[in-house]
């Protein structure tokens, strides 16, 4: 094994263990929510793109119908249409594994790919699949752990999970407002989703904040 | 909601989020390389998790009220200003949560 793949392996290997720790408030959320623990690990198995499944599972734990949940989950996944129309030409793969590379495109596995670029197109192919893998594995091992976890604490307020989930959600976004407009658009959507949880049955306002993005991201800055 | 309904939201949530990333992996580029579609999925995220946190942070039911949890978010907030790891973030606010909601 080279130097340069090295790193790679250690790059991607640090970042597949970190975030697959995550998996552990994700079954602790789901949990919270009212699902089994089977249903929590093969919604890690089956949907594996974190934010869609925190989403399914909030939407529910706040209420609101199965349509809303689909569609903030379903929302909140596009953007790993775009990070495959990246991976597809640098990978190059036909058939079962083009299937699973597809299952593993995820924030992380392309984020470690890209970031790989200065070893060369190996290293990047090398990161993605590194990385895809590792996080499939311990992001399903520690969502297990979670919903088990969460499964003997019994009541989620009593240990704090009913804040641990906004709070997850909050860790999720707060890496994305990199600039002032970005937190701007973060601010909009909280005060606008504030504004029409009166008005709206539960689990919609969710959805409704799309319109932010929408009217924020329809003209160029 | 009923346990058909949650098993409805599991199927239909990954038989979905994996159809997009397949369709990532299929479609020619030029299909999905609109700038102002670009620019709109880039915020999605954003405002969704945004709202997601509204609404399980100061929201029961289709009221917004402070509770426990506030106090659980508001040192989630200070903990990532302080550059705490994720799973700081989310213990730190699980803690203050549960503390507030024994000493009410």
């Amino acid at each position: 094994m080279s130097n340069l793949t090295r790193g790679t392996v250690r790059d991607s290997l640090s970042v597949a263990i970190t975030v697959g720790t995550y998996g552990v408030a994700f079954g602790a959320a789901s949990v919270a929510a009212g699902f089994s623990v089977v249903q929590s690990c093969l919604f890690s198995l089956l949907t594996f793109t974190g934010a869609s499944q925190f989403a399914a599972v909030g939407v529910v734990a706040s209420g609101g119908v199965a349509a809303s949940a689909i569609a903030a989950a379903t929302m909140l996944g596009t953007r790993n249409a775009l990070y495959g129309i990246q991976m597809a030409p640098l990978l190059k793969v036909k058939g079962a594994r083009r299937v699973f590379a597809a299952h593993i495109t995820i924030d992380e596995s392309t984020g470690v790919a890209l970031s790989q670029a200065p070893r060369g197109v190996a290293a990047m192919r090398e990161g993605f699949w590194i990385t895809g893998t590792g996080v499939f594995i311990f992001w399903n091992i520690f969502t297990l752990l979670g919903a088990l976890g969460a499964k003997a604490l019994g009541n989620p307020a009593s240990w704090g999970l009913d804040a641990a989930v906004p709070a997850a959600f909050l860790g999720l976004l707060w890496p994305r407002l990199q600039t002032n407009f970005l937190r701007g658009v973060a601010v909009t959507s909280m005060v606008f989703a504030m504004i029409v949880t009166p008005w709206l049955p539960a689990g919609l306002p969710i959805i409704a904040t799309t319109l932010v993005a929408v009217v924020l991201g329809w003209r160029a800055r | 909601m009923s346990a058909v309904a949650m098993w409805i939201v599991l199927g239909a949530t990954s038989v979905l989020c994996f159809s997009i990333k397949l369709l990532g992996h299929l479609v020619p580029e030029p299909w999905l390389a609109n700038d102002r579609l670009q620019r709109i999925n880039a915020l999605i995220p954003i405002s969704l998790l945004s709202a997601l946190v509204v609404a399980q942070g100061v929201v029961v039911k289709t009221h917004v009220v402070i509770d426990h949890r506030l106090a659980g978010l508001a040192v989630a907030v200070a903990a990532l200003f302080a550059k705490a790891p994720f799973p700081v973030v989310v213990v730190a606010a699980a803690a203050t949560s549960a503390l507030v909601f024994h000493l009410h």
